[in-house]
């Protein structure tokens, strides 16, 4: 099957540089200046990172977690969800940081090209932190009733979840 | 409640995870990991950054070129489907296009002030200010599905890890940010029909 993967990269680069010539964008200056800003980026995520590093890593080690699904291993055992990437499915919604630990701490642990790897690189991928979105969003206009919004945001993350098991058993099952 | 939450979560994880190891006598993995955590966060980061370099400076070159404005255009008449209630040529639209846009192409950073002023045009348009209207939701829902083009800390995070391909989960991720695309837009269609019947 043509790798349609590592076409997009490289297609987007040059699509974007070439509509920047024909424009006439100073393109080299540009992308400096663009990349710059990657230095104040990352130094206000590094704080968050090494937070939620530091708690994943604590809670994932100490064997909680392996002890918690030797109940649900059973369960989920019927529903054929490898038990391994729950915790990123449950925290996915909440918050972005600490997810990104657990999937550092996945494709360590197992691999990045394994099934749980790439199926956690994918479920990551699959959805975006539902209560920060809700919050920060709705608090900036001063809406108290949100409705339906949470039961739709979740239920989106749900399917996206659902949706990467499948997809990823069918691209590398 | 999302600062409280993060600081529940964060005491919950370390707090129940210590405890735990002490009862479990793994107490010398914590005390390990307490150390080689910061490192390892430094190692992420230190990963991250080239990466997110590379496409906040191609991105730069999108959006002075025109080229980000360009497609925001073109998925306008998109949007006044996804968005029945918002008026032809009302500026919320304009403001919803280019957030998404910004999202898609990985400019999370730039994509939220977009977000805010969509959400303050709509808050024009809303009878009840402090009820979210039909167009509210659905422009959140949009936001919390993720869509995606091309996922650069995942694949920046493979790469750390030694991946032999870090970018072939690019087509699976774009797959699953569209179904959770679509089932958010679509229970986002019936919960409103079903909150106007009840």
């Amino acid at each position: 099957m043509f790798n349609f993967s590592a076409i997009i990269l490289p297609l987007t680069v040059s699509i974007v540089i070439i509509y920047g010539l024909y424009h006439k964008v100073d393109i080299y200056d540009v992308f400096l200046e663009g990349a710059k800003e990657s230095f104040s980026f990352i130094m206000t995520m590094f704080p968050s990172m090494l937070a939620m590093v530091l708690g994943v890593n604590i809670f994932l080690k100490s064997g909680v977690v392996s002890f918690v699904f030797e109940f649900l291993d059973p369960l989920f055992k019927i529903l054929s969800f490898p038990i391994e990437v729950l915790p990123l499915a449950f925290i996915r919604p909440i918050s972005g940081s600490s997810a990104l630990a657990i999937l550092s701490s996945i494709l360590k642990e197992h691999g990045p090209d394994s099934f749980l790897g790439r199926l956690a690189s994918v479920m990551q991928g699959s959805t975006d932190t539902t209560f920060y979105i809700l919050t920060l969003y709705y608090g900036s206009v001063g809406i108290k009733k949100i409705k339906y919004s949470l039961v739709a945001g979740l239920g989106a993350d749900l399917a996206g979840i659902i949706g990467s098991l499948w997809i990823t058993s069918f691209f590398f099952g | 409640m999302v600062s409280l939450m993060v600081n529940k979560i964060w005491g919950f994880f370390i707090i129940v995870g210590t405890l735990f190891a002490l009862c479990n006598g793994k107490i010398d993995v914590i005390n390990e990991e307490i150390l080689t955590s910061c490192k390892s966060a430094l190692d992420l980061v230190i990963q991250l950054f080239p990466v997110i370099a590379l496409w906040l400076g191609v991105m730069k070159i999108a959006s002075s070129s025109g080229l980000l404005e360009k497609i925001s255009y073109k998925i306008s008449p998109v949007l006044r489907f996804i968005f029945p209630e918002i008026p032809k040529d009302h500026p919320a639209l304009g403001y919803i296009s280019s957030n998404i846009i910004a999202n898609i192409f990985g400019l999370g950073n730039a994509a939220t002030p977009f977000g805010l002023k969509a959400m303050e045009s709509l808050q024009e348009l809303n009878p009840k200010k402090e009820e979210a209207s039909r167009s509210m939701i659905t422009f959140l829902v949009l936001n919390t599905s993720g869509l995606t083009l091309i996922p650069t800390t995942i694949i920046s995070m493979r790469m750390l890890y030694k991946s032999v391909s870090p970018t072939e989960i690019i087509v699976p991720c774009i797959l699953a940010t569209t179904i959770s695309t679509i089932v958010g837009l679509l229970l986002d269609r019936i919960l409103h029909y079903r909150s106007k019947h009840v």
